[in-house]
């Protein structure tokens, strides 16, 4: 099964026939294809363990594939870890700064973006906190911003709220799916909870258990900006259902 | 001295949120101060304590000299300048050789742990060095250092180094080696290089763990320019030098005034690089730490 909706040429990542085999022998991927367009926000979802992270290191450059290609055309891409992963040393301004410092951008002009990205995700005010000053929430919409400030066409998210309370969770979920309409970046979610797939993405694929496969590809058919009271329309308890039945058959 | 490692204060009086906290204790710092400072009065009241039941039930009368009581040991030393003056004297070039250690330990130590953790297999290869430094027992070290450095200055320093460098190393590597492999993969992603990496990431992070180093290298330094003295006894006597001729002459009195000023002297020092450690690193890590 390859479900590429768009053509190789078009899309920001395309995976063709990918296998990711660990020096252990644990076949982590197996013959996965999908690829994201521009406009995309495609998430990932499927049971732990089953090469949902493995797929993102591969998408990102930080593992290689055992075999089949991964192709990116993004300029820039972003990664947001599991956890917010902020330099403690740091205030969020000069955590959001890092990225302009390792790619040689001059001081004034890293800050002054810096500073907008803070603006964008909520946090003027906090520039000069510590990350330990910072709930968990806040620290979150850190790292989104430095993700956010190299203005990339591809992000690339593993399992960024998963630690966060619901009631943040869900906020966290508002605030991403507005900024993926204002920043227009391709994005790649990996998740392991289906109404925050449906909610946030353009399209949902559906992992098996390990190895893992792609075996579910569901579009999600609304605009952006989407309302929070979404989550309790009868037409995405629909969808959601549709997911998890596909996730059922598979792990 | 690894069991100085942890023995941060608890902060009694910096808990304002707490209601069932006693108001007095609360609103005035010295109170606070007090309480703080009650664990250490006792200790040196049970240690006078000790001291006075052997001076004078333990020993008898004849064999006072070998323990006088406190009174006798501190009333007449710290009044007479004759034995205080070299004594401090002394004390200050134990001082000068403890600290010229300790600068080359910290520079020494820090610099082969950041080779160590730029390379595993520079790992592999010095680590082994730095574990054989700290397994031989100095005193198994003190001829060849004699023989080889003379028996002055250089060689009460290189007792020091030896002895300080151990924990300086350990607790840098480790202290490189603790940022976490997402932000590792941080720096990979944004195209860091090796100087960046260890920059911006590693000898930051390792900054509180390089504080634990000093503080336990500072302790471990004025131990070995003790021992230092004592062996190397050539030019101006340091503490420990004197420590040896009172114990050959059996001067009680001044011995046990000049192992209290040692006694002292690493407090002082303990004492100093703790303060250090934890208003340098509160400050890295943000205002509203411990």
């Amino acid at each position: 099964m390859r479900p590429l909706t768009t053509s190789l040429a078009t899309s920001t990542l395309a995976l063709d026939r990918v296998t990711k085999r660990f020096p252990t022998g644990t076949v982590a991927l197996t013959d996965v294809s999908m690829s994201v367009a521009p406009g995309d926000f495609v998430s990932v979802v499927g049971p732990s363990g089953c090469g949902k992270s493995t797929l993102l290191r591969l998408a990102s450059g930080l593992d290689d594939a055992t075999s089949g290609t991964v192709d990116v055309t993004a300029a820039a891409t972003s990664y947001v870890f599991q956890d917010a992963t902020l330099l403690e040393w740091r205030s969020a301004l000069r955590n959001v700064e890092l990225v302009g410092e390792l790619r040689g951008v001059p001081r004034d002009e890293r800050r002054a973006r810096a500073q907008d990205v803070l603006e964008l995700v909520g946090l003027t005010g906090f520039e000069k906190q510590h990350p330990r000053e910072l709930s968990g929430g806040m620290r979150m919409r850190v790292s989104l911003a430095r993700a956010l400030v190299a203005e990339p066409d591809l992000a690339l998210f593993d399992e960024p709220f998963g630690a966060l309370d619901e009631i943040t969770r869900l906020q966290m979920q508002t605030e991403l799916q507005k900024l993926f309409r204002l920043k227009r970046f391709a994005g790649l979610f990996i998740t392991h909870s289906v109404s925050e797939a449906v909610y946030l993405s353009t399209r949902v694929l559906v992992m098996s258990g390990r190895p893992g496969r792609i075996v579910a590809e569901i579009p999600i058919p609304w605009d952006y900006p989407r309302p929070p009271e979404l989550r309790y329309a009868a037409e995405f308890a629909a969808i959601t259902g549709r997911v998890s039945a596909a996730l059922g058959e598979h792990s | 001295m690894t069991s100085h490692t942890d023995t941060r204060p608890v902060d009694v009086g910096a808990l304002p949120a707490e209601p069932s906290s006693t108001p007095a204790a609360r609103r005035s710092p010295v109170l606070a101060g007090l309480r703080r400072a009650l664990p250490i009065v006792g200790a040196l009241v049970g240690i006078a304590v000790v001291w006075y039941g052997v001076s004078y039930l333990v020993l008898p009368a004849r064999q006072r000299f070998l323990l006088p009581p406190p009174h006798e040991v501190y009333g007449g030393a710290f009044s007479n300048p004759q034995l205080m003056g070299p004594m401090l004297e002394a004390l200050g070039r134990s001082f000068a050789v403890a600290l010229v250690g300790l600068l080359i330990a910290v520079v020494f130590g820090i610099g082969y742990a950041v080779v160590m953790s730029q390379w595993s297999w520079a790992e592999r290869v010095l680590y082994p060095y730095a574990v054989i430094l700290q397994t031989i027992p100095i005193l198994a070290l003190v001829p060849l250092i004699g023989i080889w450095l003379g028996y002055a200055f250089p060689a009460r320093v290189a007792v020091c180094v030896i002895i300080a460098l151990f924990p300086m190393i350990a607790n840098t590597l480790f202290g490189l080696q603790s940022a976490s492999a997402a932000a590792h993969d941080l720096f990979t992603l944004n195209k860091a290089t090796r100087w960046q990496r260890l920059t911006k990431l590693q000898f930051p992070a390792a900054v509180p763990s390089i504080f634990t180093g000093l503080r336990n290298a500072a302790g471990l330094s004025v131990i070995g320019a003790i021992v230092g003295d004592y062996f190397f006894q050539q030019g101006a006597p340091g503490i420990g030098g004197l420590l040896r001729v009172y114990t050959q002459r059996l001067q009680m009195e001044a011995l046990l005034t000049s192992v209290t000023l040692t006694a002292l002297f690493g407090v002082v020092v303990f004492t100093v690089f703790a303060v250090l450690d934890r208003a340098v690193v509160g400050r890295w890590f943000g205002r509203t730490t411990r």
